[in-house]
């Protein structure tokens, strides 16, 4: 017998942290396969974020770097411009990337750094125990918006990419989703072509991967994709938002 | 004729695999694991297609598939 | 190099960087130190292998150093007071996960947005740590610009030497002023250790463990350990790399203590009350962390009285304090908000306390 599907050897043997049936844990794997498939394992450097994804450097079987919240874009262009040969990702959630690190990915961005983001959207801050996020949906509960967001007292929820791919420096964006077998397999193929636009030299990629929170959203894993693709995706619409020739 | 492999020490139990199995062969097993999860088994291994859709949505890459 | 050159002191720290090795620089404007970045804008570029990025904020500029620095370069940074604040979350940051890198702070008066001028109110800031957590850093206060061009190139050294940062704590005379420089033919230390634990790639049996920057221990356990290995590291600091300069104090019945510009200024005053017969010294701290406590603590045996002059309202006079335990008074004069203290403000300051001690 052959085998058909295992665990990459790009992620380590360390059990994730993460809640039952969050979806973090799909995405770690896809990046992970991107890059033992394109085969530059040697070459790849991780920016962890602050937020649930913290201990991704326990995971990722790669040299990696631990960065301040929001400043992972900052420290992966520091990294990338000592050694350009290296293949240089972050991994950030939506507090991270769209609250307080917004001024870092967005010049990053503009830049045209040539790097790749993984930028993970749950519409929720998970590892601080589910307050709002910059990208909480109108009327979605949070611990700090126990009523529902309210757009007249804290505005509205942010769409990453969309902003970003107004941008001149971005080669790739793209919004994804994991909330079944083909959505996965599209996000594979969308976080393989951000890598491999950074391998061209094309600049920065970035792919916005629409993610579940059970636990912070109060959902059984079952009833958080039904959410993410019935709530989510609406509000996040899915598709390649900038792509240069 | 397919295999599928299972670490049920790191399984958590979400049940994501068992939505998207075609076949519906997957289920939250009686045993509780160390971690204290219901880890997920296959009720009916001769059954299986090897599709591996349970491994592409599970969260915890715990799922091998042969074929 | 070798022949003297006119040179700012701002300009003067950026070439001594480069000859120094360093390769990489990260910066945002802010005045007194633009000339940093601007020499650094200019000459990098043309250095293989060199990279200036201007960055969207002090807060990013710091946070690529840490990038660069995790990734084994030797790399700085430069700002003035405000934009040194903005960069204590990235230095905390750098601290804990032990990378090499220099940064500048050409200090200016504060709080807040304060002045443009010359000041030395950011002394507790910077030998107190200044981000969060249990902390130091090498602190290098130089007096010349050719003093600020040697201690540029020695704080490269001392970074990679303990894989800590290194500030160099100038104020906006130092950077402003042009002065005659030799720049010294920088030879790189045979014993300083590799970077085996930079992030640069990696793979199964490459020879190496995986390199994880990190500054995050969640256990407390191990997070106690670690601190506790930072501060073994800065007890060799205090051992080895503390540095002053002392003049006349060997007979002094009077010490001024005074760092960087405002110890240039006490040197005019002890020559001049000199000429009077009043027998004053001069204790100038090089390192203002680890202070320098040695020298005081001597002179404290023979000295009536010691005088600390600042462009503050007072604090390193707390370390001087410290380190004469109340052996003899110490008193304190400054000057704040951007204002330098003057030969004779100094100097009526000794005869006070000369007067007092008759």
């Amino acid at each position: 017998m052959a085998i058909v599907y295992e665990k990459t050897k790009m992620l380590t043997d360390k059990p994730l942290h993460y809640c039952p049936g969050c979806t973090h844990g799909i995405i770690h794997r896809l990046v992970a396969e991107a890059i033992d498939e394109l085969g530059v394992q040697d070459r790849a450097i991780g920016i962890a974020p602050v937020g649930c994804a913290v201990f991704a450097y326990d995971y990722f079987n790669c040299d990696m770097m631990e960065a301040a919240h929001g400043r992972a874009p900052a420290v992966a262009t520091g990294c990338k411009r000592v050694n350009p040969n290296n293949v240089v990702f972050t991994y950030q959630g939506d507090g991270d990337l769209a609250s307080i690190g917004a001024a870092e990915i967005t010049h990053a961005a503009t830049r045209g750094e040539n790097i790749t983001v993984i930028f993970v959207n749950n519409a929720i801050y998970g590892m601080t125990g589910g307050q709002m996020a910059p990208t909480t949906l109108p009327g979605q509960v949070t611990t700090t918006s126990p009523y529902g967001r309210d757009p007249a007292l804290c505005g509205y929820p942010i769409r990453m990419s969309e902003m970003l791919a107004t941008l001149d420096g971005p080669a790739y964006i793209a919004r994804v989703s994991v909330h079944d077998v083909k959505h996965i397999m599209e996000a594979k193929k969308a976080i393989k072509k951000a890598f491999q636009m950074q391998l061209e030299g094309k600049g920065f990629s970035m792919v916005e991967v629409l993610s579940s929170c059970p636990t912070n959203w109060g959902l059984t894993p079952q009833e958080a994709l039904k959410w993410l693709q019935e709530k989510m995706i609406p509000q996040y619409p899915l598709g390649v938002k900038k792509e240069v020739e | 004729m397919a295999k599928l492999t299972i670490a049920k020490e790191t399984c958590k139990g979400c049940g994501l695999c068992a939505d998207v199995c075609p076949k519906g062969l997957l289920a939250l097993s009686h045993m509780i694991n160390s971690r204290g999860y219901h880890p997920i088994d296959i009720t009916d291994q001769d059954k299986c297609i090897g599709c591996a859709f349970c491994a592409r949505m599970c969260p915890d890459a715990v799922i091998t598939v042969e074929k | 190099m070798g022949q003297k050159m006119l040179m700012k002191g701002n300009e003067a720290i950026a070439e001594a960087a480069i000859q120094a090795g360093c390769r990489f620089f990260f910066g945002y404007p802010i005045t007194p130190q633009n000339q940093i970045p601007e020499y650094m804008s200019k000459r990098l570029p043309k250095i293989e292998g060199g990279c200036f990025l201007q960055a969207e904020s002090e807060v990013a500029a710091i946070n690529m150093v840490y990038g660069a620095a995790g990734a084994g370069a030797r790399c700085m940074t430069s700002s003035s007071s405000p934009g040194i604040s903005l960069k204590q979350e990235g230095i905390s940051y750098i601290v804990g996960a032990e990378l090499p890198c220099v940064i500048v702070n050409m200090v200016r008066g504060g709080p807040g947005l304060g002045s443009i001028q010359p000041a030395q109110s950011d002394y507790y800031q910077s030998t107190r740590g200044g981000g969060h957590g249990d902390y130091r850093m090498l602190v290098l206060a130089p007096s010349s610009v050719q003093e600020a061009v040697e201690l540029t190139q020695q704080a490269f050294d001392l970074a990679d030497r303990y894989r800590n940062p290194v500030l160099i704590m100038g104020d906006g005379l130092i950077g402003q002023m042009m002065e005659p420089v030799e720049m010294p033919e920088y030879v790189k230390p045979a014993d300083l250790p590799e970077k085996t634990w930079a992030a640069t790639g990696w793979k199964p049996g490459c020879g190496r463990e995986r390199a994880i920057i990190n500054s995050l221990y969640i256990d407390p356990n191990k997070l106690e350990e670690h601190v506790q290995k930072l501060y073994a590291k800065y007890a060799v600091m205090e051992e080895k790399e503390c540095r002053w300069q002392e003049e006349l104090t060997d007979d002094a019945d009077y010490v001024i203590v005074a760092y960087g510009t405002t110890a240039r200024i006490a040197r005019s005053a002890m020559r001049k009350l000199r000429e009077q017969g009043v027998r004053v010294g001069l204790i100038r701290p090089i390192t203002l962390w680890p202070f320098p406590n040695a020298p005081i603590k001597k002179a404290a045996a023979h000295a009536r009285a010691f005088l600390t002059v600042e462009m503050s309202m007072g604090q390193m006079v707390d370390d001087v304090r410290l380190a004469v335990n109340g052996a003899k008074p110490v008193t304190f004069f400054g000057r704040t908000g951007g204002i330098v203290p003057t030969v004779r403000e100094i100097m009526a300051q000794v005869e006070k306390l000369a007067e007092e001690a008759e």
